[in-house]
């Protein structure tokens, strides 16, 4: 039953904060304050709580709660689970960096994490550098009916799902692809490119499918800028670029923090390009994870590895807030 | 003058590329849904057929998943929009030293990979249903835990949509109503809600499409069962065939169709406005013209 201990977490820290709530009301007395139930009635704030306590308790932190103890356990068939082999553990956060059959240092998953964080912080500057010209377009040099047609613009290929896009792109660049067709049509090369197997098709897929992900948050901050700073920028005789660097980006930075964060997490975690649009050797942190649940069926060891895409993602995260200076509420909304 | 031009053209060929990118692929796509060949391509175009469509028609799995997703897809608007609503009420509530760790709560979904939320769920709610016979019979199944793990960030977005409207909500409509008399329930059902009908629709319209699209999340969550998505991820796996771009060929026209719709309903409604404007115009000369002449007789 230890498994179940982590129950206790969520109850301490809300019973926690219902005592200082009932502490602080007593010390201040307000007598206009209504309670919860109070400005409710008692059915919907029930519903409400309700709601809300199975949402954030039982799909949100107990899962993770859940995962996190389930990772420090050894693997087990499940009739040994709580029996006297079951004991806690860090021998699959260990083999993230020893691999436990040989004693060696485990590269291929180490190099597979790095390659991942690094492609997609790359994936991550690319699609800022092109949405942010468009994006800036549309909100500040637009008229209302273009704006809305570039909108739908963008919407519409959002529609069709990341596998048929994935699809779509590997159609491209297939060795029999057209892109390769057209190459070799014009003599440009003799035998066809292997852009899957060199990683662009992973690089192009993973851009490709977060492009609009950048480009709202970009737009949303841009759009609220006044066009008389621009105006006055540029009449003090500031060039484009300084008007970009010191007066549209330190306003957007909410946005680009938005759009950076969300790009990054979604390629860091994503699946469906790494998965259609790789090569044979490409190394990517999810599909080492996929394997352990699908094919090695070693779930400890498989949260373990989702534990450290976590982790990886908030220090990001955090990061960003930090160099961006914003907090995280400006930039989730 | 002439570098405005140059600004200018360069500006439209930015554009240009960029919906090239974003279109270019989704074309060839298509073009090749209505070729002969096994093999999509798109050049050479050997032949029109339509057979593609027929194949896909008569693709069973993809149908099974088809109607899977339909059912994920309510479920998860069934389960996300109440609970983006409570939260968002929540949100405005609660005590306030709680609501940084509370918010936090409630965003971390946004910004966790949708894999780790598809391995958590699985193993949690594995352990969970397993706990008695019945629970695991009834409940342990590839859409029901599918609903539960989209559910737990497709509610996020609903908090955060709903939760935008809520911050417009004018108080004062709120004490009046309670000056006159109603009681708190009254109030919600009756000012706040209507006033938060258009977020509560286009909370439910975002919930079904990323509930439907959704892969990383699902493929773990979905154990046995299949979605339309994990079949066509399956499906561009083992291979590829015309007949995936048929689909997209479908949900392609069906997205344009819609914003076409979209984009006409739009202008009517900036004409009739338009004409409106004009009308209060030739109402206000009408109005004026008597008078002028009036003066100059």
């Amino acid at each position: 039953m230890s498994r179940f201990a982590i129950f206790l977490i969520p109850v301490v820290v809300i019973a926690f904060f219902w005592a200082l709530a009932r502490y602080e009301a007593k010390a201040v007395h307000d007598p206009t304050h209504k309670s919860f139930f109070e400005r409710n009635g008692m059915t919907l704030g029930i519903v409400f709580i309700a709601l809300v306590a199975f949402w954030t308790l039982f799909l949100v932190v107990l899962p993770y709660l859940y995962m996190a103890q389930e990772s420090f356990h050894p693997k087990l068939p499940p009739l040994k689970r709580g029996g006297p082999e079951d004991f806690l553990t860090i021998q699959q956060y260990r083999s993230f960096f020893v691999e436990p059959s040989s004693g060696d240092w485990n590269s291929n998953h180490m190099s597979a994490f790095l390659f991942s964080i690094l492609a997609s912080v790359l994936v991550t500057a690319a699609n800022f550098a092109i949405c942010y010209p468009l994006a800036y377009y549309m909100a500040q040099a637009g008229t209302a009916q273009k704006v809305r047609l570039l909108m739908l613009g963008l919407i519409v290929p959002y529609w069709v799902n990341e596998i048929l896009r994935a699809f779509s792109l590997r159609l491209l660049l297939a060795s029999r692809g057209l892109i390769n067709q057209a190459l070799m049509g014009l003599g440009i090369t003799e035998t066809p490119i292997d852009f899957l197997g060199n990683d662009t098709g992973l690089y192009v897929g993973l851009s490709y499918a977060y492009l609009l992900i950048m480009i709202f948050p970009l737009y949303n901050a841009i759009e609220s800028l006044d066009k008389n700073q621009i105006e006055a920028a540029r009449d003090l005789g500031a060039p484009w670029w300084r008007i970009h660097k010191d007066v549209v980006m330190p306003y957007a930075k909410p946005g680009i923090a938005s759009g950076c964060t969300l790009v990054f997490m979604l390629s860091a975690g994503s699946l469906a390009a790494p998965q259609f649009l790789g090569g044979p050797r490409t190394l990517w942190f999810t599909l080492i994870v996929y394997d352990f649940f699908f094919q090695a069926f070693n779930w400890p060891r498989g949260a373990a590895y989702a534990f450290i895409l976590l982790a990886a993602c908030i220090v990001f995260v955090m990061l960003m807030l930090r160099l961006f200076k914003v907090s995280l509420g400006e930039t989730i909304r | 003058m002439s570098s405005r031009i140059v600004m200018k053209a360069m500006i439209a060929f930015y554009v240009f590329l960029f919906f090239l990118y974003l279109f270019g692929p989704l074309m060839v796509m298509s073009a090749t849904a209505f070729n002969t060949p096994a093999y999509p391509q798109a050049y050479p175009f050997e032949g029109f057929t339509l057979g593609w469509f027929v194949k896909l028609w008569n693709h069973r799995a993809m149908m099974e998943g088809l109607w899977n997703s339909v059912i994920i897809g309510f479920g998860a608007v069934a389960v996300s929009v109440p609970v983006g609503l409570a939260a968002a009420i929540v949100m405005n509530q609660i005590y306030d030293r709680a609501r940084g760790l509370y918010y936090l709560v409630t965003v971390s979904p946004v910004l966790t990979p949708g894999v780790i939320i598809g391995i958590s769920t699985v193993i949690f709610w594995k352990d969970m249903m397993g706990l008695t016979d019945f629970t695991k019979a009834v409940f342990y199944k590839g859409v029901i835990l599918a609903i539960l793990g989209q559910s737990s960030f497709i509610a996020a977005y609903c908090l955060l949509i709903i939760m935008a409207r809520l911050q417009r909500f004018d108080r004062a409509q709120e004490e009046a109503a309670l000056d006159l008399g109603a009681s708190y329930p009254q109030v919600f059902w009756h000012i706040l809600l209507p006033f938060l009908k258009p977020a509560l629709i286009s909370a439910a319209v975002i919930a079904f499409l990323s509930s439907f699209e959704n892969y990383n999340t699902t493929t773990f969550a979905i154990l046995a069962d299949k979605t339309l998505v994990t079949v066509l991820a399956g499906e561009v796996r083992q291979g590829t065939t015309p007949a995936l771009s048929a689909l997209a060929v479908i949900i392609i026209s069906i997205s344009l169709a819609g914003a076409i719709a979209y984009e006409v309903m739009k202008r009517r409604e900036e004409a009739a406005s338009e004409r409106a404007k004009e009308r209060a115009k030739l109402a206000e000369r009408g109005d004026v013209m008597p008078a002028a002449v009036a003066a100059a007789a």
